[in-house]
């Protein structure tokens, strides 16, 4: 009975949501290349994106638009490798026509993501990593109603330098308080620029916002994410830039914050 | 009037997430609060994603909705007749001359920053009323970025009175309702439909020129509820936000595709983000780099107006943090003079729609 329960999710170690206040922070990013982290230290890894209006990762991975097949246990995931060791699920599979369109209103998303949550069969994973969409409404409430009924470690909220970003991030900070939800630690992305021709570092969007933030609300503070054009630029061609680009900042900095998630999930 | 934001906050407790009150009347008598609720007309199925809609001619009758809670009420054909708040809306805002939506699929490329510095740009001629209207629900950036911070909306005779920031340039923003930088909006969509609604309908504007209007990324609830109240009220088209990249763009030609299906003009793309210049050697970066050829090649192939680029400037985002104008920050910056560009394309289209729609009647 209690196997039914848990339905796809059984053999699912973790749990990680990835969310953000506010749109455009890199979401999207930092759960690809922390995926791809999680990989190259050796676990396997999932990622479920549910960003119906918006969904980024399947670009991000470059898997194209595969046809997503049933099996008895539910849909079956796409992987990236041979291995199997990087599992995908997103909404953007479903949709016929890359540019049409998702217009719905939010009961409708619920129910489909409802659906999408209970029914991928996942099998085993270490880690589990959940795309969401920007914001504190439907899909994140609909997220978590589904995942709740197995776990949820908690999540990483993710935020740029400016002021304008951490005040929505402030505002994610008391939806995890309200429904519950663990507060794994703020990464802050796009933080300062190194100009390529004169290696001066410009703070476009500012500086030390995200560590401010974990300082006022008590949370962890994981790490900072440069910006880099490099990375951008091979998340654009779908190319594993830890693979690509072992020795730069930018991959040390993913890579730290990856053993720091892992640390605290593992340490409960 | 600090007792004016308790109630909106008392009464948004009050409401579980799939219900939604509309407050129709508050008065104060002593120490007695009144509080007249009325709940929104628009019920919700609650059962699953094949519904065939609550204003179809399947609505409670289909094989579906058997056992949806609001069968009844679906069957009983009061969700297909036309929300009366439209035409109230329409009424209202018959004294706008023009409306401006701000739109993007991609969260992040500077809607908000784009439509301060539209409405900061418009109001700048002194004899046009300009007001701002934020309709992201969920992530109201505009009272910072308008330096407004901490701003109460109050209560007239009229309605609720938007915050001014010069005589001729209003706003108006979930923000100003809540109590605390921290309060979060946990709403479904139907709850932030109603407050759109009341946005629209219960804001006392007054005579506009120009209503700009900033929304949430994305094609859902929001973008929906906004273009179906302004239905009655002639919007004059969208400006659509993106950055360079295919990531961001894919996202943006999903909002193209909302707009043509909802039959709002497009007034042409604004690609944000658009290079950086060090400023120390001044050499050119793409950090965002437009590997598909970016908005113009977009704008090329979906035959649409690109606006202009705006290059990536560090001061526009601490203008934004500091709630101050860039362009009266730094006017003779090179963003600034591509802002000004857009601007007075945004303005001539205004201008040339309203002497068409003149010349049709």
């Amino acid at each position: 009975m209690e196997q039914k329960n848990d339905g796809s999710l059984a053999q699912v170690r973790h749990v990680v949501l990835v969310l953000s206040g506010k749109g455009g922070v890199g979401k999207s990013t930092i759960t690809t290349e922390l995926a791809l982290a999680l990989r190259h230290s050796g676990k396997k890894v999932g990622i479920l994106d549910v960003d119906l209006c918006g969904p980024s990762i399947p670009r991000m991975l470059s898997v194209g638009r595969p046809e997503v097949h049933q099996c008895d246990s539910g849909w079956v995931p796409v992987y990236t490798d041979a291995q199997k060791s990087l599992a995908l699920m997103s909404i953007g599979f479903l949709m016929e026509d890359p540019d049409e369109a998702v217009v719905w209103r939010g009961p409708k998303k619920t129910a489909l993501i409802g659906q999408f949550v209970s029914d991928v069969a996942w099998g085993e994973l270490d880690v589990l990593l959940v795309d969401t969409p920007p914001g504190t409404s439907d899909e994140h409430l609909a997220v978590l109603e589904n995942l709740k009924k197995h776990k949820v470690d908690g999540a990483v909220l993710v935020t740029t330098p400016q002021a304008v970003s951490t005040g929505d991030v402030r505002r994610e900070i008391t939806f995890c308080k309200k429904t519950g939800v663990r507060i794994l630690g703020i990464v802050e992305n796009m933080s300062g620029f190194v100009c390529p021709h004169c290696s001066e570092c410009s703070n476009i969007f500012s500086k030390g916002g995200g560590e401010e933030l974990a300082k006022l609300t008590g949370s962890v503070f994981l790490g900072s994410v440069p910006l880099d054009p490099l990375l951008s630029a091979s998340l654009e061609e779908g190319k594993d830039f830890i693979e690509t680009f072992p020795d730069s900042a930018t991959f040390s900095a993913i890579s730290r914050i990856s053993q720091t998630l892992v640390q605290s999930l593992e340490s409960d | 009037m600090r007792c004016f934001s308790h109630v909106c906050t008392f009464v948004s407790r009050l409401t579980h997430p799939d219900c939604f009150l509309l407050m129709s009347s508050v008065s104060f008598n002593h120490n007695v609060v009144t509080v007249e609720l009325q709940s929104s007309g628009d019920p919700i199925c609650s059962k699953k994603s094949d519904c065939p809609g609550t204003s179809s001619e399947q609505a409670g009758k289909s094989a579906s909705c058997q056992g949806c809670p609001n069968q009844q009420l679906c069957a009983s054909g009061a969700t297909k007749a036309p929300d009366p708040a439209i035409a109230e809306i329409g009424e209202k805002l018959s004294v706008v001359k023009h409306k401006i939506l701000v739109l993007s699929g991609k969260g992040g490329v500077g809607k908000s920053t784009f439509s301060a510095h539209l409405a900061h740009a418009l109001a700048s001629d002194s004899t046009k009323e300009v007001a701002l209207l934020d309709v992201d629900i969920c992530g109201p950036s505009i009272p910072r970025i308008m330096g407004l911070e901490g701003e109460q909306v109050h209560q007239s005779g009229s309605g609720w009175s938007p915050v001014y920031v010069d005589d001729n340039l209003a706003v108006m923003s979930i923000g100003f309702l809540l109590s605390s930088p921290d309060d979060a909006v946990i709403w479904r969509g139907p709850k932030k439909n109603g407050m759109i609604k009341q946005f629209l309908r219960d804001v006392d504007w007054g005579e506009l020129d120009y209503l700009v209007i900033d929304t949430p990324p994305g094609t859902s609830d929001e973008h929906l509820s906004i273009v179906q109240y302004l239905g009655s009220t002639n919007v004059d088209g969208a400006v659509i936000i993106t950055t360079p990249q295919e990531v961001s763009l894919q996202d943006v030609r999903k909002e193209i595709r909302f707009c043509q299906k909802v039959k709002l003009p497009i007034i042409g793309v604004v690609e944000n983000m658009s290079g950086f210049v060090c400023p120390k050697c001044k050499n050119t970066s793409q950090i965002f780099a437009p590997t598909t050829g970016g908005a113009e090649k977009m704008c090329a192939d979906l035959n649409l107006p690109l606006l202009g680029k705006v290059p990536l400037d560090p001061r526009i985002g601490r203008s934004c943090d500091e709630g101050k104008s860039f362009l009266n920050e730094v006017p003779d910056s090179p963003a600034a003079e591509v802002y000004r560009r857009i601007v007075q394309s945004v303005r001539d289209y205004c201008s040339n729609r309203a002497t068409d729609v003149q010349n049709a009647t």
